[in-house]
């Protein structure tokens, strides 16, 4: 649907439909990697980039299996860009800023096998949005994204300091957490009816 | 650089061994993968024509028949693989008469965007039948909207006339709140889904205000075309 | 499945196949490949749905690895195994659009993603690549089921609290008020959350009267 203003959609993936709250994309690092509040932080930001790289990548990729009519070769050929582009992004940023890298490297190759990417790219394709549309698509995405992992960060790390029954500590515990955290995001849902 | 020492001779080698298993599981993945697409795409396309044709004759409740053309520039041809526009389905009756036309509609609803297909009858300038298509509306509330049977008797017969021009519709569709509605072009809203019911009636008008007047010229066509068919 | 065996007389095959549905059950142990756990579990047939498709990849792509293993090079290996993963789901993306546009609809874009499930690719780089295809294709049958009964401890229990329904055939009188929350977003976190609590409790009590036996 084309006609979408670029702030709806950016609003739309940002809280209204949140890729991790409401779509159930990324999930596994939003488990796994909200421990601490600075590495949640800089795991969203990995995210947000290698997202922006790939959807730009996947936009003209669908381009050229659209021209050649071998649509069928689409999944394979987005989970190859993405692999090489998460790659590509950790070789330059190894050259060419070391401080970055110390800081989101160790991240990079985990996010190959987030399916937020390739939810982003798939759904944009879905979608039909044209080059501007993917890019707010997938600010808006990586925006969601680490706005979800912040706030889990933020209240696993309060309750580091509260005294939690031994058989909830843990998954149980950031699964609940993460239930709570869907259900206020719930709230936003109908912002964007008429 | 001119000899090769037996390092860089086994890096060969290796790149070699790495380009001919890489080469091996491209082939295998594109044969499985071409293998596959070729033999599941007529069935694809038989679920999927299955799937437009009960819609189809879900909102035009006469027809027993159907085709598909695409408007285009104002013009009205029948769907091939290559001609683009706005799908438009003609349901015909028994008689072989058209019995309305049928297209898609879309709006934002309360979690995602509601795509739904609605048929218009000429005759009766009215709008016979709804059916959604996709919608992420909540369950138990929004999903009303194809659950409810109060909300989809709205549409048996919706009218939707043009005005004198037939430049736009005399009365834009609209939803009105639960138990207001008056006039035949309104929508009697489920109460606690009003967002959902909204976005169908925005679909609907947004459509039909578009649609009608561009269509209105061209249903002459498909009866040709019917009749055309009929004769050959 | 609780009778897990521990002894040497049951042969390795048998061992290796219940691994994955209890001792190294992908979601409720190793916490793998959640997306989809809690996505598609809204109903019991999208979740059985989902876990034989997702074992259908994992089979395949297991196989494959595992009989190509000596021929694909180390730096490329991870390359490979995606390329390998992402046609068996292409296979099954194409598969459930000619066996029912309307499951297919329901699971969404769910399908596509299996290429990106933790799982599939852990197992074809920790099992399938360092063991004979014999006992990775049954490894993997094993750890498939493993993934459809977690997805439906899941399904069934959304799709009874949440619709009052089991596989669309309804269970209470109409009195039933259903649980609509259950089936939106927050009922996934909730109800594997309560899973994973009840394990935790079971391994709790476990530990606790091993302890006791061994005190007497």
């Amino acid at each position: 649907m084309p006609t979408e203003s670029l702030g709806f959609i950016f609003l739309n993936a940002l809280i209204i439909n949140n890729f991790v709250l409401a779509s159930f994309l990324g999930i596994c690092p939003f488990l796994g990697v909200s421990g601490k509040l600075n590495t949640a932080f800089s795991m969203g930001v990995a995210t947000t980039l290698v997202m922006l790289i790939s959807s730009i990548c996947a936009y003209f990729i669908n381009i050229l299996l659209v021209t050649f009519d071998i649509e069928f070769l689409r999944l394979i050929a987005y989970i190859a860009v993405i692999a090489s582009a998460v790659q590509l992004v950790e070789m330059s940023m190894k050259k060419f800023s070391p401080t970055l890298f110390r800081a989101l490297g160790i991240f990079l190759p985990l996010i190959t096998t987030n399916c937020a990417i390739l939810g982003l790219a798939l759904f944009q394709t879905y979608r039909e949005y044209n080059f501007p549309q993917s890019i707010a698509y997938s600010f808006g995405a990586g925006g969601g994204f680490i706005i979800a992992i912040i706030l889990m960060a933020g209240l696993r790390e309060k309750l580091e300091l509260a005294d939690v029954p031994g058989i909830a500590q843990g998954a149980a515990m950031t699964l609940m957490l993460g239930g709570i955290l869907s259900l206020i995001f719930m709230g936003f849902a109908g912002m964007g009816g008429a | 650089m001119s000899t090769v020492t037996p390092a860089q001779n086994s890096n060969t080698q290796n790149s070699a061994k790495m380009i001919k298993t890489l080469t091996l599981i491209a082939m295998i993945s594109g044969l499985l993968v071409v293998l596959t697409f070729e033999l599941t795409r007529p069935l694809i396309a038989e679920n999927q024509r299955i799937a437009v044709e009960q819609a189809i004759y879900q909102v035009i409740p006469e027809a027993v028949d159907w085709q598909e053309y695409r408007l285009s520039d104002g013009k009205l041809l029948v769907a091939s693989e290559t001609t683009e526009g706005i799908s438009i389905y003609a349901g015909f009756n028994q008689a072989g008469a058209l019995a309305g036309i049928a297209s898609e509609a879309v709006a934002q609803g309360y979690a995602d965007s509601i795509r739904l297909l609605y048929g218009y009858n000429p005759a009766c300038e009215c709008i016979t039948g709804i059916k959604i298509l996709k919608s992420a509306e909540t369950p138990g509330l929004g999903d009303k909207i194809f659950k409810d049977l109060d909300f989809i008797a709205n549409f048996k017969a919706l009218e939707a006339k043009l005005n004198g021009e037939q430049s736009a519709l005399e009365n834009a569709i609209i939803t009105v709140k639960h138990g207001e509605k008056t006039q035949p072009w309104q929508i009697d809203a489920i109460s606690g889904a009003t967002v959902s019911s909204r976005a169908v009636g925005k679909a609907l008008n947004d459509s039909a205000q578009y649609l009608l007047p561009r269509m209105v010229n061209q249903l002459t066509t498909i009866k040709q075309m019917s009749m055309e068919d009929e004769t050959k | 499945m609780s009778s897990r065996p521990r002894i040497k007389e049951t042969p390795v095959t048998m061992d290796t196949f219940l691994k994955g549905i209890w001792e190294e059950n992908p979601v409720f142990v190793m916490l793998l490949g959640m997306c989809p756990v809690l996505a598609v579990t809204n109903s019991t047939i999208n979740a059985l749905a989902m876990g034989i498709a997702t074992t259908f990849v994992l089979l395949g792509s297991s196989a494959l690895v595992s009989l190509l293993r000596r021929g694909i090079p180390k730096q490329v290996r991870i390359a490979t195994y995606i390329i390998i993963i992402a046609t068996f789901v292409t296979i099954v993306d194409y598969l459930i659009q000619a066996i029912s546009l309307e499951l297919y609809n329901a699971l969404g874009a769910f399908i596509q993603l299996i290429v990106v499930n933790c799982m599939i690719l852990g197992r074809a780089e920790s099992y399938a690549s360092r063991n004979n295809v014999t006992k990775s294709v049954v490894s993997a049958l094993g750890m498939g089921a493993g993934f459809t009964i977690a997805l439906l401890c899941l399904g069934t229990v959304r799709e009874i609290l949440g619709a009052g329904t089991l596989l669309g055939f309804p269970l209470f009188g109409a009195d039933f008020e259903p649980w609509v929350v259950m089936i939106l977003p927050p009922g996934g976190f909730f109800v594997l959350g309560s899973w994973l609590l009840i394990f935790a409790l079971l391994k709790q009590r476990k530990t606790k009267m091993e302890e006791l036996t061994r005190a007497h």
